[in-house]
C-alpha cells in the first residue's frame, strides 16, 4: 500500500505525459489542419497540468490564458477563415522528405538523449522551494531584475500588433473607394 | 494521494479531507443546475413584463413549471445528426461548451471565509492564490465549444457563427483582463477571497468612514466594473452581443445543426455561464456576500457581523439575481450590434478606457501609499475630472466627425432616361 | 513532484521538440508548420521549468542562489510566451496576406524570393 501511494505521482505523470506525447504526434500526423490544432490545444492544456505538478502554478495558468485561450483560438480562426475561402485541400505528398525528416528527428533525439539527458538520470529530488511559482515572487522578480526585458517584450508585442494589422489590412486606394461607391449605387444599393 | 495534492496547492486543497472537497464541489454545481430552469423562467417572465405582455403562465403556479416542460420536450425530441458533419468534433463540442461554464466558479467565494464563519470550509472550491487568473483562463476556454460546433456542423451559417464568436471573444477577453487587472492592483491580490476581504475595509481607505470599500463605489472600480459588465455580456454571447447566433443573418449561428439534448446542453452552458459571471461580478465588484456596504463595527453594531455572515450566501444569491436581471434588462432594451460596431466598441473604446483606468488606479495606489489615504480623495477627484474631460473630448470629436459629411455628388442610373447626376446636399442619414 | 525523476520531464520535452522538428520538415501546410514551431517552443518551456524546479547543477549550493536561479527559469518561460505571441500574430498575418495574394498556401509553391 505504501508502495502504491509512492507510485501515484509517477502514474499521474505517466498518464498526462503519455497523452501529451500522443497529442504532439497527432499535430504532425493528422491530415486536416483543424485536427492538428485540436491536438495542439490538448497538448498545451496537459502541459499546463504538468506545470502545476512542477509547482509553478502561475505559469501553468498563464499557459492556459496565453496559449489555449488566445494563440490557439487565433489559429483556429485563421484555419476556419481559409476554409471559408474555399482553399484546395493540401495533399501531403509522400516524398523523400518524409524519410529525411524521420532520420533527422531520430538523430536529434538520440543525440540530445545520450548527451544531455543520460547524465541527469540520477536527479530525482527537486531542490527549489515548493512554492517557487507563487504569483508574488514571480511578480517581484519580473518587476525588479527583469524590468528592462519586460519593457522590451512589451515593445515587441506592440510592434507585433502594428505589423499584423499592416499585413492583414486590405489597402483601399482613394480612387478605388470612389469607384466602389459608384458601382454599389449603380447596382441598386443606396449607401447610408 | 495527499502528497500529490500538496504539490498542486500546498495551502488550498489540503485544508481538509476529500469528502469535504466533494461537498464543496457539489455545493457549487448543484445550485447552478437546479437554478438554471428558474433562470429561464425568470428571463421569459421579466422579458414579457418589459415588453408589456404576460409570458408563460399556464404550467404550474405563475408558469413556474414551464422550463421543466420545455426540458422534457427537448429530451424527447428526435436527435438529428446531419450526414456531412465532422462526427467526432460534432459530438464533443457541446460537452466542451459545458465544461468551462461549470469550472468557472471554482474560485468564486459565495460566503465568508473568516474563521468565525460557518462556510469557511465550504467555499470556494479552491481558494488558490491565482483565483482571478484561473477565472480568466477558464472563461477563455469557453470559445472552443462555440468554434468547434460551428466548424463541425459543416454549414456555412454555423461556420460564420463560430468565426464571429472567436473574434468577439478574443477582443473582449482583453478589455476584461485589463479591467480585472485594475482590481488586482487595488486589492493587491489575485486571490478572490482576498478581494472580497479588501472590500470590507473602509471606503477609499479612509479610516473613520462607516462605508465599505466596494469596488463599484470607487471611481476606478466603477469604470472597471462597467467595462467588466459589458465584457461579461459579450463573453456569454448574450444580447446585444449575440452576433454568433444572430437569427436574422445566421439562422441560429453555431448551433443551427444541433437538436434535442445537444442543443439543450449548449443552452444550459450559456445560462450556467451567465450565473457564474454574475457571481464573479458580485464577488469582485459588489462586495461578495456582504448585504449592505456598511461597516457595522464602525457604528457600534459589530455584533451584527456574525449574524450577517451566516446569511451571507443568501445575499450573494440576491446579488447574482440582480446581475442576471441586468442581463435580461439589456436584452430587452438594446438592439443587436452590427459587427463593425462590436469591434469598434471592444478595441477602440473599452480597451483604451481600461488601460487608462489601469494607469489611474496605479497612480491612486501610489499616492495613497506614499502620502496617506486622505490624499486619495483629491487624486480621485482629479481622476474623475480627467476621465470626464477625456470622455467628453472623445464624444465631442466623434460628434464632429459624424457631422463632417460634405455634400456629395451621387450618380445613379435611371432605367428609363439613362445616367442622371443628382447633387445631394447634407449628410446622408 | 516528488518521486518523478527530472529525466521524465526532459524526455517529454525532448520528444515534443523532435516531433516539432520532424513536423516542420515533412509538412507542407504553413499553418501546421507554425503549430509545430509552437510545439517546439513549448517543449523548451517545459524543459526550462523542469530545470528551474530540480536545479541539477551541483555548483549552485546556497539557498539564495537556488531561489534566484529558480526564478530565472520562470522568467525565461514568460519571455518565450511573449515572443511566441508576437510571432503568431505576425506569422498568421503573413499567411493571410499570402493567401489573399495567391489563393494557395502550399509552402512548396512559395518561391517568390527565388532569384
Amino acid at each position: 500500500m505504501q508502495n502504491l501511494t509512492q507510485q501515484v505521482p509517477l502514474l499521474f505523470f505517466g498518464a498526462v505525459a503519455g497523452v501529451a506525447a500522443m497529442a504532439a504526434v497527432g499535430v504532425v500526423a493528422f491530415g486536416s489542419a483543424i485536427r492538428s490544432a485540436l491536438c495542439l490545444v490538448l497538448n498545451f492544456f496537459l502541459l499546463s497540468i504538468l506545470y502545476f505538478t512542477l509547482g509553478s502554478q502561475t505559469l501553468g495558468i498563464i499557459q492556459i490564458v496565453v496559449y489555449t485561450g488566445a494563440i490557439m483560438v487565433l489559429f483556429l480562426f485563421v484555419i476556419m477563415l481559409l476554409n471559408l475561402g474555399g482553399i484546395k485541400i493540401l495533399h501531403e505528398k509522400r516524398d523523400p522528405r518524409l524519410i529525411l525528416g524521420g532520420v533527422l528527428g531520430l538523430g536529434l533525439f538520440a543525440l540530445i538523449a545520450t548527451q544531455i539527458l543520460l547524465p541527469l538520470q540520477r536527479v530525482t529530488q527537486p531542490r527549489a522551494a515548493q512554492d517557487f511559482g507563487k504569483p508574488e515572487s514571480l511578480g517581484v522578480t519580473l518587476f525588479s531584475g527583469y524590468v528592462w526585458p519586460f519593457e522590451l517584450a512589451s515593445f515587441l508585442l506592440l510592434i507585433g500588433i502594428v505589423g499584423s494589422i499592416l499585413l492583414a489590412k486590405r489597402r483601399i486606394l482613394p480612387s478605388e473607394r470612389q469607384e466602389d461607391s459608384v458601382r454599389s449605387l449603380e447596382s441598386g444599393e443606396v449607401a447610408g | 494521494m495527499t502528497g500529490l495534492l500538496t504539490n498542486f496547492y500546498a495551502d488550498a486543497l489540503t485544508r481538509d479531507t476529500w469528502w469535504i472537497q466533494l461537498i464543496r464541489v457539489l455545493l457549487l454545481i448543484v445550485p447552478i443546475l437546479t437554478l438554471v430552469p428558474g433562470l429561464i423562467w425568470w428571463e421569459r417572465r421579466l422579458l414579457s413584463w418589459m415588453q408589456d405582455r404576460v409570458g408563460p403562465n399556464r404550467v404550474g403556479p405563475w408558469g413556474l413549471l414551464q422550463p421543466i416542460a420545455d426540458g422534457v420536450k427537448l429530451f424527447f425530441k428526435e436527435d438529428i445528426t446531419p450526414a456531412a458533419v465532422d462526427r467526432a468534433i460534432y459530438f464533443m463540442a457541446p460537452a466542451i461548451a459545458l465544461f468551462p461554464a461549470f469550472a468557472l466558479g471554482a474560485t468564486m467565494p459565495w460566503g465568508s471565509v473568516d474563521p468565525d464563519s460557518p462556510y469557511r470550509l465550504l467555499t470556494p472550491v479552491a481558494d488558490v492564490p491565482i483565483g482571478i487568473l484561473y477565472m480568466m483562463a477558464v472563461s477563455s476556454l469557453g470559445v472552443y465549444g462555440v468554434v468547434l460546433g460551428g466548424y463541425a456542423s459543416n454549414n456555412k451559417y454555423s461556420l460564420l457563427g463560430g468565426l464571429r464568436s472567436s473574434a468577439q471573444l478574443i477582443s473582449y477577453e482583453l478589455a476584461m483582463g485589463v479591467s480585472l487587472a485594475c482590481i488586482v492592483l487595488a486589492s493587491g491580490s489575485l486571490r478572490m477571497t482576498d478581494m472580497v476581504k479588501v472590500q470590507e475595509g473602509p471606503l477609499w481607505g479612509i479610516g473613520g468612514l462607516p462605508i465599505q470599500n466596494w469596488f463599484f463605489f470607487t471611481p476606478y472600480g466603477f469604470l472597471a466594473g462597467v467595462i467588466f459588465l459589458i465584457c461579461m455580456v459579450a463573453e456569454t454571447n448574450r444580447a446585444p452581443f449575440d452576433l454568433p447566433e444572430a437569427e436574422n443573418e445566421l439562422i441560429a449561428g453555431y448551433h443551427t445543426e444541433y437538436s434535442s439534448m445537444k442543443f439543450a446542453v449548449y443552452f444550459m452552458g450559456e445560462y450556467a455561464a451567465m450565473f457564474v459571471f454574475s457571481g464573479i461580478f458580485a464577488a469582485v465588484f459588489l462586495g461578495g456576500w456582504n448585504p449592505l456596504p456598511i461597516r457595522w463595527e464602525a457604528i457600534g453594531l459589530g455584533g451584527l457581523n456574525h449574524f450577517l455572515k451566516i446569511l451571507g450566501p443568501l445575499f450573494f444569491i440576491t446579488k447574482m439575481a440582480f446581475g442576471i436581471s441586468v442581463y435580461i434588462w439589456l436584452r430587452a432594451t438594446l438592439p443587436r450590434l452590427r459587427y463593425d460596431q462590436l469591434m469598434d466598441l471592444g478595441w477602440k473604446s473599452l480597451l483604451p478606457l481600461a488601460a487608462l483606468n489601469l494607469i489611474g488606479i496605479a497612480t491612486w495606489q501610489y499616492v495613497s501609499s506614499v502620502y496617506g489615504a486622505g490624499t486619495a480623495i483629491p487624486v480621485g477627484t482629479a481622476f474623475v475630472i480627467l476621465a470626464a474631460i477625456i470622455l467628453g473630448f472623445v464624444l465631442i470629436t466623434r460628434k464632429a466627425n459624424a457631422r463632417d459629411f460634405k455634400p456629395r455628388t451621387v450618380r445613379y442610373v435611371d432605367a428609363g432616361k439613362g445616367s442622371v447626376e443628382v447633387a445631394e446636399t447634407g449628410a446622408p442619414s | 513532484m516528488n518521486g518523478v525523476p527530472l529525466i521524465f520531464y526532459l524526455g517529454l520535452g525532448l520528444f515534443m521538440f523532435t516531433t516539432g522538428v520532424v513536423g516542420v520538415i515533412i509538412r507542407r501546410n504553413p499553418i501546421v508548420i507554425f503549430m509545430c514551431i509552437e510545439l517546439m517552443l513549448n517543449a523548451v518551456n517545459l524543459t526550462f521549468l523542469a530545470f528551474a524546479r530540480y536545479q541539477p547543477s551541483v555548483l549552485v549550493t546556497n539557498t539564495d542562489q537556488l531561489n534566484a536561479s529558480a526564478m530565472h527559469g520562470q522568467m525565461m518561460v514568460i519571455f518565450v510566451m511573449a515572443v511566441a505571441a508576437a510571432e503568431v500574430a505576425v506569422g498568421l498575418g503573413i499567411i493571410m496576406a499570402i493567401f489573399r495574394l495567391r489563393d494557395d498556401i502550399d509552402i512548396d509553391e512559395l518561391n517568390l524570393l527565388r532569384g
